[in-house]
């Protein structure tokens, strides 16, 4: 339990000394302030549209550390010295998962603040949506280590990462873009039993993404 | 783990067989070590050295024979395995962490490697022999009973190398099993010499 709090203490040290904790508020941030130049000025249809606009970017955002996630720990044999001390494929995943969401999902939910304020959201869905990405957050970390592992040394991989996350968080985006309806209850639970059973899953997805990457 | 710790460590490979990529890298190769053996390896580029050492630390799977390890093992190979942005002194903690081995005994598996002058310097300033020696002070800080060190003289300069004999020495005088591959011969009396021919096989 002590070796697994360190591993996940050190994926949170590389995510943030990286420029893990600034890439994605400020890429956040960006779509926060590019989408009212679309729209326009228009108060009304921003508060009603920027809670999904918000789900997008933080979607997207996922995608950002996917390259640093699990290529650099294999290629400086860190994944083959934990292989060696007898962890398991999945325990390195669920331990990458598990500093992800700490190392993303604190920098996420701190600008959707500062995003949702920009765009000018409602402060009653302000509430909603923070939940809603919040219970969200295990499953993106979780696809995001899953496809680092599947896509880790292939050329082209943040491309391919692209088109392998966007189909698997669709079940994510509509139950999150509903719990931003008038009664968000129902999508909240849908959101986050779709969420529990990705999280579940990817640790093993991701397992065997890094067994059959080790030659 | 302390039934294993008690009882000395030992090494068999029988009749091991490894393809890779489509190509038989190893091919009916039986290796046994016992406690205090220092086995050499050596052989041509490509003939499996590195394969060998993958496959003992459980890296790789065999395609035919057995490969049975008992003892904790530590390997040295041309990754290093240490956070490039920490000073060596955390990144050689972390490990430390994992293995279960205090502070002190990784300062002084930095001493044994001649390393406490740069143990304050983040790992990726560091020169291609002082990073042979920090993965070498990897693995004398993880008090495992096996040691694969896979070309562990490159790089290092005659004082290091003498330093490394040393240590190698010592760790199979204390019962402990190590496998060098190496082109160089070794300057320590080896219990073995394994040479494997191009097609993986012992000669």
């Amino acid at each position: 339990m002590k070796s697994f709090i360190a591993l996940v203490t050190r994926e949170v040290r590389l995510a943030w000394t990286g420029g893990g904790l600034w890439l994605p508020i400020v890429f956040y941030l960006a779509v926060a302030t590019l989408f009212p130049f679309v729209t326009g000025p228009d108060k009304a249809l921003l508060a009603r549209t920027g809670g999904g606009i918000l789900w997008i970017a933080a979607l997207l955002a996922t995608l950002l550390p996917i390259e640093r996630l699990i290529l650099p720990d294999r290629q400086s044999g860190v994944l083959d010295q934990l292989a060696l001390r007898g962890w398991s494929d999945e325990l390195v995943a669920t331990a990458k998962i598990a500093g992800q969401i700490v190392a993303f999902g604190l920098p996420l939910i701190l600008a959707t603040v500062v995003g949702s304020a920009l765009i000018g959201l409602p402060e009653a869905q302000l509430g909603t949506l923070l939940l809603g990405l919040a219970l969200a957050l295990p499953a993106l970390s979780g696809l995001s280590v899953m496809i680092a592992a599947l896509t880790a040394g292939l050329s082209g991989a943040s491309a391919l990462g692209g088109l392998l996350l966007v189909p698997l968080t669709i079940p994510l985006l509509i139950f999150g873009a509903g719990t931003l309806a008038e009664d968000p209850r129902n999508a909240m639970q849908l959101l986050a039993a779709t969420s529990l059973a990705i999280t579940a899953l990817s640790p093993f997805a991701a397992g065997a993404a890094l067994r059959a990457g080790r030659i | 783990m302390s039934s294993r710790q008690a009882s000395l460590p030992s090494l068999s490979l029988e009749n091991v067989a490894v393809i890779r990529g489509n190509r038989l890298v190893l091919c009916d190769l039986t290796v046994t070590a016992r406690a205090g053996d220092i086995i050499w390896i050596r052989g041509a580029n490509g003939c499996g050295k590195s394969t060998l050492l993958r496959l003992v630390a459980g890296l790789l799977t065999v395609t035919s024979g057995a490969v049975k390890a008992e003892g904790r093992i530590a390997l040295a190979d041309e990754s290093l395995a240490l956070d490039a942005n920490v000073t060596l002194e955390h990144a050689l903690q972390f490990w430390a962490d994992m293995d279960g081995a205090s502070a002190s005994e990784r300062s002084a598996a930095l001493a044994d490697m001649d390393l406490q002058g740069v143990a304050k310097i983040p790992v990726r300033f560091l020169s291609t022999g002082q990073r042979k020696r920090a993965s070498i002070a990897r693995v004398l800080a993880s008090k495992a009973d096996i040691w694969l060190l896979d070309e562990p003289y490159n790089g290092l300069d005659s004082a290091s190398c003498a330093r490394l004999d040393q240590a190698i020495t010592s760790r199979a005088a204390s019962g402990g099993i190590i496998l060098v591959a190496a082109h160089q011969p070794p300057s320590i009396n080896v219990a073995h010499s394994l040479v494997l021919d191009n097609q993986g096989v012992a000669a």
